[in-house]
């Protein structure tokens, strides 16, 4: 019986170590901004339908590790990343993979609501019209509100869909921003800071939709705030100048972290 | 404060001495600031209003022109004598039309056609333009000849500067180019409601003539809209794709930044120097023909370019970051991100720099004149690659005249391109303001 019970027991942690699947898998992740090194050699896996958030002073290198997974430290000339990012498996630097096809599979929410100067529609309607997503009107009008209601702004922008989006509120900008990344259907969402310019309400509003949109997309989220990072993720990823100090489940992290420099942060003795 | 003070006074303790800040010294600074500004301002408007004064009352009397209203017999017996006009069709075109208008006006006046001396005074109060006044009409129906019509013919400048109050008339008479005897016909005939200012529109529509009164800025006018066609069908495509390669795709290194410097110094070169350039290169080694509005289409748009380039770059610059990066995180190429995003909102920018140096390209006067644009050209331009005039050059080529009556048709010419410049530039902010986004 005892026996048995401890197979089991055996069985259901081996279940629970085999259910976990990495979407992203970083290793050895280095990166370079001319002549100075922002990132050392970070080895971090970000579990699929999970909400990873990455925590750490400022200038420690989260928002750069964020910028890798989808390669926009692409558009900044100085910047070198070395080591190996894979999503799914590939490697997301390799000369074969298309930068394009990459961001439209991991989507972005920027630290500053940034939506278009154009109508709320608009907004929502680009991305899967460049990546020719929707065949025509009817199925376009069905992604955008798809995508609306996802974001939990479709009863409030229903009836101005042809007004424009920077008439929006910060908050509205900011659901309207993360409608527009979820309208591409990525795989993961990257979110960089996305509560740091909104008032308290707005911020509970954005977290309440993280937390939904977990069941379905993977969510890596760099945040400044420690409640954040507790109330939204499931692991947490200590940065501290360029490294990664640990990575554990978040009640963890925020209870018993190993590391006394993650003591330290979260206690609020520096950063 | 003290003084008045409750009998509470005592236990409020003492404020503490307040501390000298230059509060006073900074408003000071302020205001003398102030006043430094609305100085530079008022002397700027001075400016502004002195030139416009000065060329407005110069040169609003040169969109009236003096008239002379008569009855015309089309005289077979001078035009056409042995009637030959149905066989010899260069009969008409050449036939002396000044005498048939002399005679009218003789006939007006009631002078003595036989007096020699007087009919060649008479003849010199109309203009040398009642020649192919006439004859237009002539060749145009030629059933008038041998009929009376009343035609409203040309006055002489010197005619028109009299009546207009120009010319001082107490001089003696040797020392003026209009006799006594002209004066007293002059009155003789604006009694009789013959003399008369009508409107212009010879100002506009004429081509270069060596008498004032006939001379108008039609072809400095196609010349100029030639030029500004080029101008802008070139250096807008050109201008904005080098900006965009430079701003968007090209590496920064050394070579991109020595371009950068190049077109900065671009825009300083003085303007004859690319008439120098034009001269050689389109001219002399393309073979292109002199006075042509192409080539000096060609010319002023190289003279624009660095303006569209720097004004277009500015413009890119200016689009927030965050909008690019938007784009970019959606998965839109570069490509895509720049034509539906970041050209979009750049362009009330790159507008206003285009049409600011079409605006100074229309204004351009040196390189036109080393292409050869500065030449007597009467007849319109049918294609570019025939000779025009622009119109700075018409107005340096009439500045030059010494006729009393070019002085007002030089400030009217003036008016002219002025009027031009201000639809260019109210063209500019209507454009800006129907692009102007919010973001």
């Amino acid at each position: 019986m005892n026996m048995m019970s401890d197979a089991a027991v055996e069985k259901a942690l081996d279940k629970k170590m085999n259910d976990v699947s990495y979407k992203m898998i970083g290793k050895d992740v280095s990166v370079y901004y001319g002549d100075k090194r922002a990132l050392y050699d970070v080895n971090l896996n970000v579990r699929e339908n999970t909400v990873t958030a990455l925590i750490g002073p400022s200038g420690c290198g989260k928002s750069t590790f964020l910028r890798c997974l989808n390669r926009m430290n692409d558009t900044i000339e100085s910047a070198k990343v070395t080591g190996r990012i894979t999503l799914d498996e590939e490697d997301i630097y390799d000369p074969a993979i298309d930068v394009v096809e990459l961001r439209a599979r991991v989507g972005m929410v920027f630290q500053k609501p940034n939506p278009f100067p154009k109508s709320i529609y608009e907004n929502i309607a680009y991305g899967p019209r460049i990546h020719g997503l929707a065949r025509n009107k009817a199925e376009m009008d069905q992604v955008v509100e798809a995508s609306l209601q996802r974001a939990g702004l479709w009863n409030e922008a229903k009836d101005r869909l042809h007004e424009s989006g920077t008439g929006l509120s910060g908050g509205q900008q900011q659901r309207l921003c993360i409608a527009r990344a979820i309208a591409v259907s990525p795989e993961v969402i990257l979110m960089d800071e996305p509560c740091s310019a909104l008032d308290p309400i707005a911020t509970a509003k954005v977290e309440e939709l993280i937390h939904e949109l977990r069941t379905n997309y993977t969510i890596v989220i760099v945040t400044h705030s420690m409640q954040q990072a507790a109330r939204v993720s499931q692991r947490t990823a200590m940065f501290h100048l360029g490294h990664l100090v640990e990575e554990d489940d978040t009640d963890k992290m925020f209870t018993n972290p190993n590391d006394q420099r993650t003591q330290d942060y979260i206690m609020g003795r520096f950063g | 404060m003290t003084n008045t003070a409750s009998p509470l006074a005592g236990a409020v303790p003492a404020r503490p001495a307040r501390r000298d800040i230059g509060i006073k010294r900074r408003y000071a600074a302020e205001r003398r600031f102030r006043i430094y500004g609305i100085a530079a301002i008022s002397f700027g408007l001075l400016f502004l209003f002195l030139l416009l004064w000065s060329v407005g009352s110069k040169g609003y009397t040169a969109f009236q022109q003096t008239m002379i209203t008569i009855p015309v017999e089309f005289s077979e017996q001078i035009i056409d004598k042995d009637n030959e006009r149905d066989t010899d069709p260069t009969k008409l075109m050449t036939a002396n039309y000044p005498v048939v208008a002399r005679n009218a006006l003789a006939a007006a006046l009631g002078a003595d056609p036989g007096d020699r001396q007087q009919m060649r005074e008479i003849g010199r109060m109309l203009s040398e333009g009642v020649r192919s006044q006439l004859r237009n009409m002539v060749v145009a129906d030629p059933s008038i000849i041998g009929t009376t019509q009343t035609v409203s013919l040309l006055a002489a400048g010197e005619i028109d500067s009299a009546l207009k109050g120009q010319m001082n008339l107490d001089v003696p008479e040797a020392n003026r180019r209009i006799s006594d005897q002209q004066v007293g016909w002059m009155e003789q005939l604006t009694e009789a409601g013959a003399l008369a200012k009508e409107f212009n529109t010879g100002i506009f529509f004429n081509g270069a003539s060596s008498r004032p009164e006939a001379a108008g800025v039609g072809v400095a006018l196609i010349g100029s809209l030639y030029m500004m066609g080029i101008v802008l069908v070139l250096s807008l495509p050109i201008g904005v794709a080098a900006s965009i390669y430079l701003e968007e795709f090209a590496p920064k290194n050394r070579w991109t930044d020595l371009i950068e410097v190049n077109i900065n110094n671009l825009a300083a070169v003085p303007s004859i120097v690319y008439g120098l350039l034009g001269l050689s290169v389109f001219i002399g080694f393309a073979g292109l023909p002199r006075s042509a509005a192409l080539v000096g289409g060609l010319v002023l748009t190289l003279m624009t370019l660095p303006t569209i380039i720097i004004a277009t770059r500015a413009a890119l610059k200016a689009v927030p970051p965050s909008i690019r990066a938007a784009a970019l995180g959606l998965g839109a190429s570069k490509m895509q991100t720049i034509f539906h995003h970041v050209l979009p909102l750049a362009m009330p920018g790159i507008l206003t720099g285009t049409i600011i140096g079409l605006a100074h390209a229309l204004g351009e006067t040196a390189p036109l004149l080393l292409i050869g644009m500065v030449a007597f050209v009467a007849n319109y331009p049918t294609t570019p690659m025939d000779p025009a005039t622009a119109l700075p050059v018409q107005i340096y080529m009439w500045a030059n005249e010494a006729e009393r009556a070019f002085v007002e048709r030089t400030s009217g010419a003036i008016i002219i391109l002025l009027l031009f410049l201000i639809v260019m530039n109210v063209g500019a902010i209507l454009l800006r303001r129907r692009f102007e986004r919010r973001w």
